[in-house]
């Protein structure tokens, strides 16, 4: 036996105080309590009451957990609330736009609605059938525009460009055009056909250019992020086979990154399709249907909904409550939208066999 | 349809970095070549220069010869996506194409390539290919599922199956066994013992167990110093190496005594 067998060993304690697995929900009652008892007594409004709640859930649960337990579980249940606060203030907004459009526009929206257009509608409710054409019509003109160019473009800049001098330029520029603001790109638009067709040209495939405009730097940067991820393992492998490059990038790199190129056109699709400005200049706006997107005006959505509201009329209330159905139809293809790009980026994720 | 393999005055770099110097070596046709030697000295860079895939890297370029059959690889009118199609590799991950389903990953090479192929033609090579790298029993039965869902030796195998449904004439190693367990390893060795008969194999391994007992030469790469360029230091075969090599630093290597 040696000193060293003998010696004291100070005992390590692994086990130490809990808090029951619903303090959380405990605190939020008292908290909730005790901030409505303070804030009626002192007359203050709803959001005073509940500002002060969300304060004491916050010191309070901190508080009873450092008593309790130890100070990194005090910390770390003060950070997850911080969390969960921030999170419902980001939530805040968003909730109550979709309340707002939902509760004022859902009664607008029936058959004749979605399928009329104003053509000779005056003092009466008509329907937004133009509106839905034109706005699918033109984002698809963009789409089409669009995603050839930044998808070809974020082939050079990853697969081609590397480091160069050229795509180190490229980049910044893409960069720039992420910055234009949406009016400058319908302005750039009306110019530009002002000068090939004629002063005054107003029509869809305009409008398409316009937001060709906006979608491009989107989805050139979101599909160079895809590429990169793509393992450099894979395109050695194809190599190795005997396949030639631009068929590796076509059948190997692509296929692997498309999940991700089609969320990022979907998120490009997502941000031109609400466009008013630009669609102002360069599509003016009508009562009728048109489905020619290279002759004529033609209304998109947030056109409509714009002019509804600015130019109401002699009795404002049917064309405001057709605006906020508008508003709420628009919220619904962008939904739709994004669900249909969930669906086919699910179809063609990488399959793992689990 | 083996072919050997004669490497003369072979100078590697990447940009101006000389990374491997002074490479004279002949591979046998229809034999095992191990390449042993520690870590950063070359061997791998030297490999990849034997299908063209070392210049996938920016800035990477080779001097000297490289002669398959008499034919120089390094030729100007030589097209390197046809080296690669003569000369094959297999990686040290396994990478099967993450999109394609087992089947698909076997035939990529030649679907890749533009390869007209009938149902059945398509179904024999797959068949042949598994068979020879002899994962067929373990996944006929799910030919359709994605590679990816395979065990790391078995999407190995998958690789080698997909190398070699292209039948090249050569087929490269890279640290074939270093993300396998022991038993897929020993899979692997026994493959590459079948497919000596048939191919020219070159093995890249750290594994000198390994060397031994699949390979009939062995070559010893060292570098001098850090920093320094990579070398050959003596290639023999493996059964001289392995017990009375000409080189003291092989001696010192091989039996641990490193330094």
């Amino acid at each position: 036996m040696t000193d060293l067998d003998t010696a004291p060993h100070t005992a390590v304690a692994l086990r130490g105080g809990h808090l029951p697995r619903y303090a959380p929900a405990i605190a939020g009652v008292v908290a909730i309590a005790a901030g409505a008892l303070i804030g009626i007594t002192v007359h203050w409004n709803l959001a005073g009451i509940a500002i002060l709640a969300v304060l004491l859930y916050m010191v309070g649960l901190t508080i009873w957990s450092r008593l309790v337990e130890n100070a990194r579980r005090a910390t770390d249940r003060l950070v997850t609330s911080l969390v969960w606060v921030a999170l419902s203030l980001a939530f805040i907004p968003l909730f109550s736009l979709l309340y707002e459009t939902v509760s004022k526009g859902a009664g607008a929206i029936n058959g004749k609605f979605l399928t009329w257009t104003m053509r000779n509608v005056i003092d009466a409710p008509g329907g937004i059938y133009h509106a839905i054409v034109g706005t699918l019509l033109i984002t698809l003109a963009a789409t089409v525009i669009a995603v050839p160019v930044g998808l070809l473009s974020a082939i050079y800049l990853v697969e081609y460009g590397g480091p160069s001098r050229l795509a180190r330029w490229i980049r910044f520029l893409v960069d720039v055009m992420t910055g234009i603001p949406s009016i400058v790109a319908g302005l750039f638009a009306y110019a530009l056909f002002s000068l090939i067709i004629g002063p005054g040209t107003q029509f869809g495939i305009g409008g398409g250019v316009a937001l060709s405009l906006l979608m491009i730097p989107i989805v050139v940067r979101s599909t160079e992020e895809m590429l990169k991820l793509v393992p450099h393992d894979l395109r050695e492998a194809s190599y190795a086979l005997g396949v030639p490059k631009w068929k590796t990038i076509v059948k190997v790199v692509l296929p692997t990154a498309m999940a991700g190129i089609i969320t990022g056109v979907t998120l490009a699709i997502a941000r031109v399709i609400g466009e008013t400005a630009p669609l102002l200049i360069i599509c003016g706006s009508t009562d009728s249907l048109n489905t020619n997107l290279f002759h004529g005006q033609m209304t998109s959505l947030p056109v409509f909904i714009y002019t509804s509201y600015t130019q109401a009329g002699a009795n404002p209330e049917i064309l405001q409550k057709m605006a906020w159905g508008a508003a709420l139809v628009l919220i619904v293809i962008v939904m739709v939208l994004n669900v249909l790009a969930r669906v086919a980026g699910r179809f063609f994720a990488p399959k793992t066999g689990h | 349809m083996a072919k050997s393999i004669d490497v003369s005055d072979l100078n590697i770099y990447y940009g101006d970095f000389l990374a491997v110097e002074n490479v004279n070596m002949t591979i046998t046709a229809r034999s095992v070549t191990a390449l042993i030697g520690p870590s950063g000295c070359g061997k791998s860079t030297f490999l990849r220069t034997l299908n063209r895939m070392h210049e996938v890297i920016p800035g990477a370029r080779v001097q000297g010869k490289v002669l398959v059959d008499g034919q120089s690889l390094y030729d100007p009118q030589v097209d390197p996506v046809e080296v690669r199609r003569m000369v094959g590799m297999v990686f040290q991950r396994p990478n099967p194409f993450p999109t394609m389903s087992i089947y698909e990953n076997v035939l990529a090479g030649l679907r890749l390539n533009n390869k007209r192929l009938s149902k059945s033609d398509a179904d024999t090579v797959v068949e042949r290919s598994l068979q020879g790298a002899n994962l067929w029993t373990e996944v006929k039965d799910r030919l359709n599922k994605p590679g990816m869902g395979l065990s790391g030796g078995q999407q190995q195998r998958l690789c080698i199956a997909r190398a070699i449904a292209v039948e090249p004439q050569v087929l490269l190693m890279d640290e074939p066994c270093s993300a396998l367990d022991p038993i897929s390893t020993s899979a692997v060795e026994d493959l590459i013992h079948e497919l000596k008969e048939q191919y020219t194999i070159v093995i890249v391994t750290h594994n000198m167990q390994q060397a031994a007992r699949v390979s009939e030469d062995t070559a010893f790469f060292n570098l001098s110093a850090a920093g320094k360029p990579g070398r050959l230091v003596e290639m023999n075969p493996t059964k001289k190496i392995f017990s009375v090599p000409d080189e003291e630093a092989t001696e010192a290597y091989i039996s641990g005594r490193f330094g």
